[in-house]
């Protein structure tokens, strides 16, 4: 008797039919991200994951570290990765010197002056960053117009070196770069409540110590998002080196790249492409601790 | 003038005068970032084979050289199209994906979203040798079909990521209240939701155009032959020699892109008009 | 007499409610909730912020899919329809309303759906926003309208397809307090000439007191009460729905048999108590200050604390023998006012024996 009953209550309450309801909706608003998940998966995870695995195979199909191994005896390869790192460091910390101040700059403009500011920024940002590489190059070649104008006002007498090299290479990325770095800084300076100014300015706070000990904290997460968006974007550039550098300043990036255009080696381009995507993940991951991920990622649009 | 510059310019009473060296500064800041790009225009147009500012004869043999050759006009298509079909296949893929992620409860949803964001964070070397070694197998190397596909794998984050914020803003009691007076779910998704996320869908696809359309490393890896698009193209005549012809191509892509974000703003304000 | 935005009357339908759960986590939400909705009435959802009133609402309406439990209109089981299906009317706290149309547009979008030809629906719509006192109003922006405007909008969107049933979610609350009470009235009026079933949720007592023909006071996912107003106001069936229900004070009583006893004191009361132990309740204005021997009340003997003038009326504080503090409310008449006791001085209370409340001492119907 009671063994009919329950199946009857459950019935009567639809406790089940409730529950496979609400999996199925969840399921098919959940299926909605599949497209772009199999996309994903197809083109980018399996992919990757196919060439960690690459990297672990030797010259003779077996698994073996030789790829790693030769990566971090070789002296080339050792260059490579200082290389990757000097230029990195280089092209962020200038950014940090010429961003901030603008970036200043336009948060304390009016709205409608800072909206047209702007447009300096983001109309570098949207044009193809080989339009702009090109550019260099021929404002910076020898006969350029940096070599000619400087050599008519007299700064130097000889055409300098300025492309080809790692100048040029510093030079072009500090240009595409720094949109990156001035979004997001400038976003966080508009979002500095101005009362903490005023509030220290009444406490007798000078305009320079002010900003030392007020405005620059608040605006130290803006620029720490910025300044790691263009880091990690340097570690892995290649389009301007290869033109700006002239084949003499190899990026990591580089090297994957002729290691299987030239070559046909994947072990070794997947070793490098390896680390390269490790050192990324760990400043990402690290940098995702103290700052939101999203915003970091949608922090340059 | 001179009242102006001993006005206070900020809270903590800066006069512009004392601000001068600022205003200087950032001001050939700006111009350097604008400048340099802006020059290839007039350079495009000038008579002699090394690229003079300002250009002493004016001519388009450079723009003639550009449509005259069969080659740079074929990169050209394979170009627009790829991005056209790119911002076809990643806008509605991405905005579907960030509508069920928004509206699923499940925790999955979460980490899903991370997942669908990591092509902007990959190093693009790696997203191109991977995609290249898949192509292979699938044999689909230098079709368009593949280009169209990698480029929507790395517009996919800006469109998740435009979508996902325009949906967090939304009132969602709107699509309930559609639904309430008798629309199916999807319904009310295409007559309420979307029209009122339409700009930032419309942002969504610009950019997927303009990601696919500016797009070198990973075209260089899985776009060659007939279907080479005009950045690859661009980046090897680059690596030889500097050919005016891309000064060009320059200009013509700085006006694609000026279009297209100038079309964008157009749609802003008539959606703060409206 | 019921009257119809068309000629074609449509029947107003119950809603049976029964034993609907609904958990999130270890918290519930709805807590086996049984309620009976007659067809036609006015009933509305009272209860603190976080009590399960929306969410009961949102289960009739669909949006949440509660855990178990059966849910009817009229003799059609309902509870796995989803929204579209169900056929109701609903407005929302914010209005809801699709700023990407006109105010025609957003009335004519649940008949879009019905497949309604043109020329009816615009008919239907004129018809719908006359209702609400805003005909002509159809080419108007939703961005040009005032939120009473909007807040009938709102209400012609959601009755046009003469829907059974009308839900309504806290829909006056963005008002201002005598807009508000204009609208309450009104949308009284307009239940009463349309005679759909009408839920409406509000955290307002005036505002369920005012407008429902019967209130159900919700807590902690269950139902406390459900009466008239005047039933809830005057005979709480218990202490949380006398508390959350106008102002009361509660004074612990003895019970031997039929005697009840307040400090010794027995008590002449008019309704039987219910049984177990019992507090009994004192409204402010059923408290009135004795002068000389009055009839057959219930004498307080008391002391003033404290007397707050309050333009219409006066509120006076006073403690009683064992240190219990009560309020006593009083109409402003010209002698009253100065007429009352000093503060600190002794003052004695009167309670008639039909307004000697005696409830149940626990918090919940069965507790």
């Amino acid at each position: 008797m009671s063994e009919a009953a329950l199946p009857m209550a459950a019935a009567a309450t639809h406790a089940d039919d409730l529950r496979r309801d609400a999996r199925r909706e969840q399921l098919a608003l959940f299926g909605l991200a599949s497209p772009a998940l199999l996309l994903v998966m197809v083109v980018l995870v399996i992919p990757v994951g196919w060439l960690f695995y690459l990297s672990f195979i030797g010259a003779d199909g077996s698994f073996s570290l030789e790829n790693y191994e030769r990566m971090f005896d070789s002296k080339s390869y050792r260059r490579i990765f200082w290389t990757t790192f000097e230029i990195s460091f280089l092209t962020t910390g200038i950014c940090i010197l010429i961003g901030y101040p603008l970036a200043y700059f336009l948060a304390q403009l009016p709205r409608r002056a800072a909206n047209l500011c702007l447009i300096t920024v983001l109309l570098p940002f949207w044009t193809s960053l080989l339009v702009r590489t090109y550019a260099w190059l021929v404002l910076l070649q020898r006969k350029g117009l940096i070599n000619e104008w400087a050599i008519d006002l007299g700064l130097w007498d000889e055409p300098v070196k300025l492309a080809h090299n790692m100048t040029g290479t510093v030079i072009g990325m500090v240009h595409i770069m720094l949109p990156f770095l001035v979004l997001p800084l400038y976003g966080s300076m508009k979002a500095i409540d101005r009362d903490y100014l005023r509030a220290a300015a009444n406490l007798g706070a000078g305009p320079v110590r002010n900003f030392w000990t007020v405005f620059l904290p608040l605006s130290l997460p803006g620029l720490f998002a910025g300044a790691l968006i263009v880091f990690v974007l340097c570690l892995g550039f290649y389009v301007t080196p290869a033109v700006l550098g002239g084949g003499k300043v190899i990026m990591v990036s580089m090297k994957i790249a002729s290691n299987i255009e030239l070559f046909v080696n994947w072990g070794a381009a997947s070793a490098l492409g390896v680390v390269l995507l490790a050192a990324t993940l760990v400043i990402l991951f690290t940098a995702a601790r103290f700052v939101k991920l999203d915003r970091l990622a949608g922090g340059g649009h | 003038m001179a009242g102006w510059l001993s006005r206070p310019a900020s809270e903590t009473q800066v006069t512009h005068g004392q601000r001068l060296w600022l205003y200087i500064l950032a001001g050939i800041i700006m111009l350097l970032l604008v400048a340099p790009t802006l020059i290839v225009i007039p350079m495009s147009f000038s008579d002699s084979t090394y690229l003079e500012f300002p250009p002493e004869q004016w001519s388009t043999r450079w723009y003639d050289n550009y449509f005259g050759s069969l080659e740079w006009r074929s990169a050209t298509v394979t170009s627009l199209s790829a991005a056209f079909l790119t911002m076809l296949l990643a806008t509605p893929l991405g905005v579907v994906a960030a509508y069920g992620l928004h509206t699923s409860q499940m925790r999955a949803a979460r980490l899903t979203f991370v997942i669908l964001i990591t092509p902007m964070m990959v190093p693009l070397i790696l997203v191109a040798i991977g995609a290249f070694y898949v192509y292979v197998k699938l044999k689909i190397v230098y079709t368009l079909a593949g280009v169209v596909i990698a480029h929507s794998l790395l517009a996919l984050p800006l469109v998740l990521i435009v979508t996902s914020s325009a949906l967090k803003s939304y009132d969602m009691n709107q699509e309930m209240a559609a639904r309430s007076l008798g629309a199916p779910r999807w319904k009310a998704f295409l007559t309420i939701t979307l029209p009122q996320i339409r700009f930032a869908v419309i942002t969504s696809a610009l950019l997927s155009f303009l990601t696919s359309f500016d797009e070198v490393v990973v075209a260089m890896f899985v776009s060659g032959g007939d279907n080479s698009t005009l950045t690859r193209n661009m980046f090897n005549a680059l690596r030889d020699q500097i050919d005016p012809t891309i000064a060009a191509i320059s200009t013509i892509m700085i006006a694609i892109t000026t279009l297209l974000m100038t079309l964008a703003q157009v749609f802003g304000k008539t959606k703060e008009g409206g | 007499m019921r009257d119809s935005l068309t000629d074609t009357a449509t029947e107003a339908l119950p809603i049976t409610i029964r034993g609907v759960t609904k958990t999130y986590g270890r918290v519930h939400a709805l807590d086996d909730v049984d309620l009976d909705i007659r067809s036609g009435e006015f009933l509305t959802l009272l209860g603190p912020s976080g009590s399960g009133k929306t969410t009961l609402l949102m289960v009739l309406a669909g949006f949440i899919r509660p855990d178990r439990g059966s849910l009817r209109f009229g003799d059609d089981e309902v509870i796995r329809l989803p929204p579209h299906k169900r056929d109701l009317g609903m407005v929302f706290q914010n209005y809801a309303l699709f700023p990407h149309m006109t105010v025609a547009g957003n009335v004519a979008y649940p008949l879009r759906l019905r497949g309604i030809s043109k020329a009816e629906a615009a008919e239907r719509v004129e018809k719908a926003l006359e209702t609400v006192q805003l005909g002509g109003y159809g080419a108007r922006r939703i961005t040009q309208l005032s939120g009473g405007q909007k807040q009938r909008v709102a209400l012609a969107r959601a009755i046009v397809f003469e829907p059974r049933i009308l839900l309504m979610d806290e829909p006056l609350s963005a008002l201002d307090k005598k807009l508000r009470e204009r609208m309450q009235i009104e949308l009284r009026h307009l239940h009463d000439k349309l005679g759909m079933t009408t839920v409406y949720v509000t955290h307002d007592q005036r505002e369920a007191l005012t407008m429902s023909d019967r209130i159900a006071v919700i807590n902690h996912g269950r139902v406390m009460q459900i009466d008239t107003p005047s039933r809830i106001y005057d005979h709480p069936a218990n202490r949380f729905v006398a508390d959350f229900i106008g102002e009361s004070t509660f004074l612990p009583v003895g019970r031997d048999g039929p005697v009840v006893a307040y400090e010794g004191q027995p008590l002449s009361y008019t309704d039987t108590p219910p049984s177990g132990d019992l507090v009994l309740m004192i409204r402010p204005e059923r408290l009135r200050i004795l002068t000389g021997e009055a009839r057959e009340a219930n004498r307080f003997e008391a002391t003033v604390t404290d007397i707050v003038y309050q333009g219409d009326s006066y509120l006076m504080y006073a403690r009683l023998a064992d240190g219990a503090e009560v309020a006593v409310r009083g109409v402003i008449r010209s002698t009253t006012f100065s007429a009352l006791p000093e503060v600190g001085g002794s003052v004695t209370l009167g309670l008639d024996p039909e307004d000697t409340v005696l409830i149940p001492a626990g918090d919940a119907p069965d507790e």
